[in-house]
This record gives structure tokens, sequence and C-alpha cells, in this order.
């Protein structure tokens, strides 16, 4: 069967991507070893916390190298939540990271307009809209628009190209991308395994995907 | 925008999931772990685990069960009682729980609010608050008052104030549970709620007194509640997730409604 390597940069909650991959039968496994990384099929780039922190861990353990490389060789990617963010070239987050550049645009926070206030985190169960093209990847199948997931973020990916936004929610009138892709990468903002059986699906989609 | 969240309360003691019924004591009502399942099929947004006798007792809290949710229910979920320390903490989120709920163990030390905070992130730590309405003073201005030991026991903190130095502390939510009407099913304590609510930016959770899908309206309406935590409401069968949330959602309150 298929690996999926769940990297393990000390970001906190990787089990719940780990259980939520198992209970669909995928043979998923946390991992920071280079080879075991190199070994597996596909990726998943989970993640709680900041993004300066993050991108150290990645760094100093070695993890960013192989997910470069893993992008080069075209496995399948899925960044989930700060994973979704370090994908970009820049986070402001933690005063400024330089991140991984696998797409171009940079990662914000939020910012409402000044009549509207709003808590931070955006924390709980939003609306997404899927992209109803024909774009659609197929780690999005199946998705209806306005099925709920859930999120916890303070910040926001922005995306140079609107060819790789694949979802969109709203928050504080500010719209914002939820899920990106493009070739072997594809991100969600939200937290794919804790979304009941909607984000399930997303996982389900990601493990039965095989791009030739 | 976001929805409100409906949340299940389960209180556990030896495995079993337990509800306080006047003049009868506690009455078991099942396997917590098949009870969170069902919850989940059936749509709720989130559940809470009490281990209410792990305190008393000075034991651990109930890992192997947290674990066992964690495997089948794929909703964000929080455990407490029982937590002594940061250990705790690390051993609960580890085992899948999405954040921890501290209540006494704060009050005693509210610095584990910040060092829960710092280790696993704002969102992961949760203060759980039962708040008594008294005469408003000086020490207490806001005429609520922090107890614990679930009312039996005063300790002198202003309800909104203690919320608010949660806040500043690191506390990701609050959930605030009113003695007063707990246990009622009279509505919850909007005034209160709504006063909290509006006073701290974290959400907060309103809990004690839920009966009818119209309490569950009306303190995530004038409550200013983003969360509203329910229990004998549908453990004892009286109403249902679906029903509740075609009320609430009836009455133009927006929740998850596809799952």
């Amino acid at each position: 069967m298929a690996k999926i390597a769940i990297l393990d940069y000390d970001a906190g909650n990787l089990t719940s991507v780990e259980r939520a991959v198992r209970h669909l039968g995928g043979d998923g496994r946390v991992t920071r070893n280079s080879s075991e990384i190199r070994d597996a099929s596909k990726l998943i780039v989970p993640g709680v916390g900041a993004a300066g922190s993050c991108m150290e861990s990645l760094e100093n353990l070695g993890i960013a190298a192989e997910i470069q490389e893993a992008m080069k060789k075209g496995k399948p990617i899925l960044g989930i939540c700060v994973g979704c963010q370090i994908i970009f070239a820049e986070s402001q987050e933690d005063g400024g990271t330089r991140c991984l550049n696998l797409l171009p645009g940079n990662v914000v926070r939020f910012r409402f307009p000044e009549n509207v206030s709003r808590k931070i985190p955006h924390m709980g169960w939003n609306r997404v809209e899927f992209t109803q093209n024909g774009s659609r990847h197929p780690a999005f199948a199946g998705l209806e628009s306005n099925s709920e997931f859930y999120f916890v973020h303070s910040y926001h990916p922005v995306p140079e190209s609107s060819n790789d936004v694949q979802a969109t929610a709203i928050y504080g009138e500010v719209k914002f991308t939820a899920a990106v892709a493009r070739d072997n990468l594809v991100a969600v903002q939200f937290h794919a395994e804790k979304s009941g059986p909607h984000g399930l699906q997303i996982l389900q989609n990601f493990l039965d995907w095989n791009p030739s | 925008m976001l929805s409100k969240r409906l949340i299940i309360c389960l209180d556990v003691r030896d495995r079993k999931t337990t509800k306080g019924v006047k003049f009868k004591g506690n009455v078991d009502l099942g396997d917590p772990v098949e009870m969170a399942q069902q919850y989940y099929e059936d749509g709720v947004d989130e559940l809470v685990f009490y281990d209410i006798t792990a305190s008393a007792e000075g034991r651990p809290i109930d890992i192997e069960m947290v674990r066992e949710v964690a495997e089948r229910i794929f909703i964000p979920f929080s455990v407490g009682g029982g937590i002594r320390n940061l250990g705790d903490m690390r051993e609960v989120l580890l085992a899948g729980a999405e954040k921890v709920s501290v209540n006494s163990l704060a009050v005693r030390n509210p610095e584990i609010i910040a060092e829960g905070a710092r280790a696993f992130g704002n969102q992961c730590v949760v203060l759980g608050m039962d708040a008594l309405r008294v005469e408003k003073s000086s020490q207490i201005p806001s005429g609520y008052e922090v107890v614990v030991k679930g009312g039996r026991e005063r300790t002198g903190i202003d309800a909104m104030e203690w919320a608010q130095r949660a806040e500043e502390l690191g506390a990701g939510e609050i959930c605030l549970n009113s003695i007063d009407a707990d246990g009622t099913r009279d509505g919850y304590e909007l005034n209160i709620t709504s006063r909290m609510s509006q006073a701290v930016g974290i959400p907060v959770i309103a809990s004690g007194g839920a009966g009818t899908s119209e309490h569950i309206y009306e303190v995530l309406t004038t409550g200013h509640a983003d969360a509203a935590l329910i229990a004998s409401m549908v453990h004892f069968g009286t109403h249902t997730i679906a029903g509740i949330k075609e009320y609430v959602t009836g009455k133009g309150v927006r929740m998850r409604m596809s799952w």
C-alpha cells in the first residue's frame, strides 16, 4: 500500500492527522526520518503553531529540503493549516518569515474593514465555496459548495495567481483563500482532519489520487 | 461568517457518562465513546468530556478513553477535570483532544494558562469557569463570583475580571457555566454571558440552564455567546441535534447544517 509520510516537525497535533488517515485505511505514519520521507509515495504537511517556529524546525530537521525534493519529483503533497501557509514565498507572521516558496504568493494577518470587528483567531466552522469551473482538483471532488469546515488561524494565504485558488471563505467581510492546488501540491487552510465527514472526504480523495 | 456552535458535554465517571438528576443523584447514561460517536454522526459541532471524579480522587484523567474517542470522531473535542499540570495537558492533547479545559487548577495557579498557551497554542487552552450571582461589592463589582468545587467553595474573584485576566494570560476560549442556572432547564444566564462575551476578544461558550431550543437561540443572540453547551436535553432524548439546529437556524442564526 502507498505510504503516506506525515511530517513531524514539532508542530503538535500530528496524531490527529495520522488517526484520520488510518481511519480511512491509509498507511500514514508520523515521521521526521529523511529516508522514510523519501520512501513515502505521498506527503502530508500538517501544522499547528506559528509560521516562524514551523519554518525553523523544518529547516533544522532537514525536512524543508525533503519537501522541495518531493515537489520536484511530482509526489502528491497535502498541506494543512500552517502547512497551507509555509508553501508560499513569505508569511507576515513572526515579523516576517521566509517560507518554502512552492507557490507564488504570501501569507497575511486578517485585516477587517474599519467598521467590522471580529475575534481573532478565526476559530470554528465556516462555509467554504469551491471553484465551480472545470478546474477543480481531484482532492476536492464531490464536495458541495457551502460545506462547512473547521478553522483555527489568524493568518491566511494570498496566492499571486487566481488559477491556484480552489476554494474561498468569508470572515469579517474578508474573502480569503481556503484551499489551493497546483500540479502535485494541494493545501487547505482548515483542519480537514477535524472537519467531520466533509474533511475526511478530502483526505480520502488525497489518498485515492494518483496523478500520472 | 462563522457558524454558531452547538456543543454537547459528557460528564464521565468510571468510564460511564453520568448526569446529576434532582433528588436522584447521578444516573448512568451509557458508554461515553459510543455516545460521542452517535452525537458525531448526528451532527454535533464539538464535544466536551469532563472527568468529574478525577480531581476529587486526585488521579489522572482516563487517557485511554480520550484515545478511543479520537479514533472514532473527527471533530474538535476538549477534555477537562483532573488536569493537574502541563504534563497532563500534553498527554490529553497527544491522545487526540483538540483542547484542554482548566478550571480550579487555573484559579489556584493562573500561570498554567500562560504556560499551556505557550507550549501548545492559545487555541488549545479553554478556561472553564463556574460563576455565582452575588451581591455587588468592591471585591465583586460585576455581581458574579467565581466558585469552585461545583459551587461549594467561593473564591472571592470577580467573574468578569477573571475572564479578562484569562484572556491576557492566553486562554483561547472561555466556557462560562452559571451555577444559578445549571440544572434548572429554565434557560441560560443571559446577563453575565452577554457581558462577558462582549468584554473579551475570545469566544465564550455558554453553559448551564438549557432546556429548550428557544433557550439556545436566546443565548446565541441576546446572550452574544459564540457557542451553546448542552447535556441533558440530548442525553435524555427529549431533543435531537438536528431538531435544535433547525429551530435555531429557522430563526436566522447560522449553524452547520450539513455533514
